[in-house]
């Protein structure tokens, strides 16, 4: 089974798996994130294109917000 | 009764004039006294150690309150202040969020200092009248009213017997009342409470602003430590601010191009970015609610739990509906972020005001999670209703959630009962008996006076008078130092549990917020780690309350180029616009080193006063277990999948086999020792003992080695 690492949890890849799957896939809802693929970034403008191989590192950065 | 009538009834106690001055760099240079014990009113210097060492804000209350209590001084004795101060870029009108007043006084709930932040006009209104803090001491024998005429240039007291108690008809009175005519009821600020802040330890104060749009009065809310309690203690119905006029340069600063360059950068982000990050325009803090649910960190049914099948009650997208769109709702002049939702026109189905239709100040999401979720109510309406009540009795909605949930717990086990509450019935979900309760506390009755004790009180209380079992009492009681947790589920993130836990007033989220940074994004995996992180955001935080600002336009709208900066987290341009401003208001020549000593200041002297107190030491940064894992069987099976897999990648122990019971003990002690190293890493990294006592050469590098504080702190080396 090939995998990709997403805040270092360990989760099945799948064909196509572009940044929008991998945030549903986390259940990611929140806003404001900052996201690297294997250290580089992903703009959000790049979500839908930027497809991730098998053995990624994504980080998924949430911000803080709230009083 | 009309105001003109209600006026003539006012007995004048005692003005005294005062020459109205000017504002320079930020500061008036003088605060105001008024002791109501014998009605005396004196300006007091500000001098050169006060702003070098606490700034303004929060740290002129703290050395205020210092100054004129004993260690043994109790909440209710005369000594006691409540002491109103905006810090010295409070009352700016050019950059978003710059409106706060910071709240200090000796708490009902906690014994020891409590602070809240609050905006309405009041504060900024207070230093344009002349002063740089408000100090309040001693009771009055009858109700009484403050005036402080910022027009005329002078301060009364006068007997007030005819107005209203309850906040949002006060508020309204007192605006009639005072303001020259309708096109200037925005020159009037007024402080109260509420009458069920006089039955509990839960007290709010109001502090009011007129919406000019709704023609309407509006109240935001120093809500935590039952500082309204305070204020109807003292027998004080409301302090009114009047002023002149708004000029956009009041504070007479020294660089206003550099503070209206910042502000302009800041309000492209909120018109260009607001939308797709926060919403804050549209929902306010409520966009949190559904996000909250879906990471398991809205706290149902008394923390236990951290999502709930029937959010979409309580989704953003209710409260976006419920909200009027399109009108400015800054709490302050110059407010990009416009936060400040309400509900118009909303008809009461309860209580005294019942079929009146009002305007209700919020939502927030504090108060959805704390009056709704936590309480197992997923009901939009209610929780509307309960925070327009919880507001104009003067409570504060988190409190008041927080407790209603640990008494739902304490019912649902069997500890009380319809017999001790009085016929409520007490169970999660039941709005109906949590709102009855909020009406008990605000006639002083029943079953609403008990808990209107708040948490901690209410342990002692049940163990005393029921025999009911304290150990489990403490393990569910959401509290610490006394004071109510508010609205994150903790469990999974223990550099959260420390930013509760590790606070100086009690467990109240402006400190830190690391659930994000820690439990999901994992970016600080190790003890050193959180504790730096435990460092820096609670002194980076508590400078806002040093400044008379809200925190909010730090972080919830982030610049377009954020994530391509190094530290992202921490919002670097905004930061940067902070050191700009406070440079530009004052003259001085901070850098953002500098900008963390001035709070490292505040933040140790605060400490040492917790400490000269009989507080501040580590027994007291205890947390309840319910903040840190599951306290029962129910707890744990409802997340068998991630405890289980805990106990085997963290503790090394194979659940196979096991009872819940003994996992859930297993757990536990591992747990609470993880708690335990935090505590040292983090003391360690604060430069304080592993007792919890700042230590004097960490006083020294700081700048804060006063001799009253080292008094307190040398013989605990």
């Amino acid at each position: 089974m090939k995998t990709i690492t997403v805040n270092d949890i360990i989760i099945d890849w799948e064909e196509n798996m572009n940044i929008n799957v991998i945030l549903q896939r986390m259940n990611y809802t929140f806003r404001m994130l900052i996201i690297k693929v294997d250290g580089k970034l992903v703009k959000k403008n790049e979500y839908e294109s930027t497809i991730v191989s098998p053995g990624a590192d994504v980080k998924v950065i949430h911000l803080m917000s709230g009083g | 009764m009309n105001i003109s009538e209600m006026k003539s009834k006012h007995k004048l106690l005692k003005d005294y004039s005062y020459e109205l001055g000017e504002i320079e760099k930020g500061y008036t240079n003088r605060t105001l006294y008024v002791n109501l014990s014998n009605n005396e009113i004196k300006e007091k210097p500000v001098t050169q150690l006060m702003k070098d060492k606490f700034v303004g804000g929060k740290g002129f209350g703290l050395k205020l309150l210092w100054d004129a209590t004993k260690p043994d001084t109790k909440w209710d004795d005369l000594e006691n202040e409540i002491i109103i101060s905006p810090g010295p870029i409070g009352g700016i009108t050019q950059y978003a969020g710059a409106g706060k007043s910071l709240v200090v006084s000796l708490s009902p709930l906690t014994d020891i200092v409590i602070d809240s932040n609050v905006g309405g006009y009041f504060g900024p209104f207070l230093k344009y009248a002349g002063f740089d803090a408000l100090e309040i001491q001693g009771k009055a024998e009858k109700d009484v009213i403050v005036i402080i005429d910022g027009k005329e240039g002078v301060i009364r007291i006068e007997e007030a017997p005819e107005e209203a108690v309850d906040s949002h008809i006060l508020a309204e009175q007192l605006t009639d009342m005072y303001a020259e005519s309708d096109n200037k009821k925005n020159l009037i600020s007024v402080v109260s409470a509420g009458v069920a802040a006089e039955n509990s330890n839960i007290g709010v104060l109001n502090f009011s602003f007129y919406d000019k749009k709704r023609k309407k009065v509006r109240l935001k809310q120093a809500g935590r430590g039952g500082i309204g309690t305070v204020l109807r203690n003292k027998k004080i119905k409301a302090i009114v601010a009047i002023a002149e006029s708004i000029k956009p340069d009041a504070n007479h600063v020294v660089d206003i191009e550099a503070i209206k360059e910042c502000g302009a950068r800041f309000n492209k982000e909120m018109r260009e970015l607001d939308d797709d990050q926060c919403r804050m325009r549209k929902e306010g803090t409520a966009h949190l609610v559904e996000i909250m649910d879906d990471y398991d960190l809205l706290p149902t049914e008394n923390f236990r739990f951290g999502s709930h099948k029937d959010i979409m009650n309580i989704h953003s997208s209710v409260w976006r509906s419920k909200f009027t769109q399109g009108v400015f709702d800054g709490c302050w002049i110059g407010c990009t972020m416009a936060c400040a939702k309400a509900v118009d026109g909303f008809e009461l189905k309860t209580g005294p005001y019942k079929g009146d239709k009002v305007i209700v100040d919020g939502p927030e999401y504090e108060t959805v999670g704390g009056v709704g979720s936590n309480c197992g109510i997923f009901d939009a309406d209610y929780i509307i209703e309960a925070n327009f009540y919880c507001d104009t009795y003067g409570i504060d909605t988190i409190s008041f959630g927080t407790l209603t949930a640990f008494l739902m717990e304490c019912y649902e086990a069997g500890i009380i009962n319809k017999e001790i509450t009085g016929g409520l019935e007490l169970t999660f979900g039941n709005a109906d008996a949590a709102i009855e309760l909020m009406h008990q506390m605000a006639r002083g009755e029943g079953f609403g006076v008990i808990a209107g004790l708040g948490i901690r009180k209410m342990k002692a209380y049940f163990a005393k008078e029921i025999g009911a079992d304290i150990n489990f009492l403490n393990d569910i009681g959401m509290e610490n130092k006394g004071l109510e947790y508010s609205q994150y589920v903790s469990k999974e993130s223990l550099a959260q549990q420390g930013g509760y836990a590790m606070t100086n007033k009690g467990p109240q989220h402006d400190e830190a917020w690391l659930i994000f940074m820690d439990m999901v994004n994992k970016q600080i995996p190790t003890f050193e780690d959180k504790a730096e992180a435990l460092h820096y955001f609670p002194m980076f935080r508590t400078w806002f309350g040093l400044m008379g600002l809200c925190k909010l336009p730090w972080n919830d709208v982030e610049p377009a180029n954020n994530a391509e900066t190094d530290e992202p987290g921490k919002v670097p341009e905004h930061v940067q616009n902070y050191v700009t401003i406070f440079n530009a208001v004052t003259g001085l020549n901070i850098d953002k080193a500098e900008m963390i000593r001035q709070s490292e200041r505040v933040y140790n002297f605060q400490r040492t006063f917790n400490i000269r107190r009989g507080y501040g030491l580590r027994k007291h940064d205890a947390q309840p277990y319910r903040a840190a894992g599951p306290v029962t069987v129910e707890e744990y099976e409802s997340r068998i999948e991630r405890y289980d897999k805990q106990l085997l990648e963290n503790i090394k122990v194979n659940p196979e086999g096991k009872s819940t019971v003994e996992k859930v003990a297993i757990l536990r002690e591992y747990k609470e020792d993880m708690y335990e190293q935090l505590l040292d890493a983090v003391y360690k990294r604060r430069g304080w003992t592993k007792n919890g006592v700042p230590k004097i050469t960490h006083l020294k590098d700081i700048g804060m080695d006063l001799p009253e504080v080292l008094e307190i702190v040398e013989s605990l080396q």
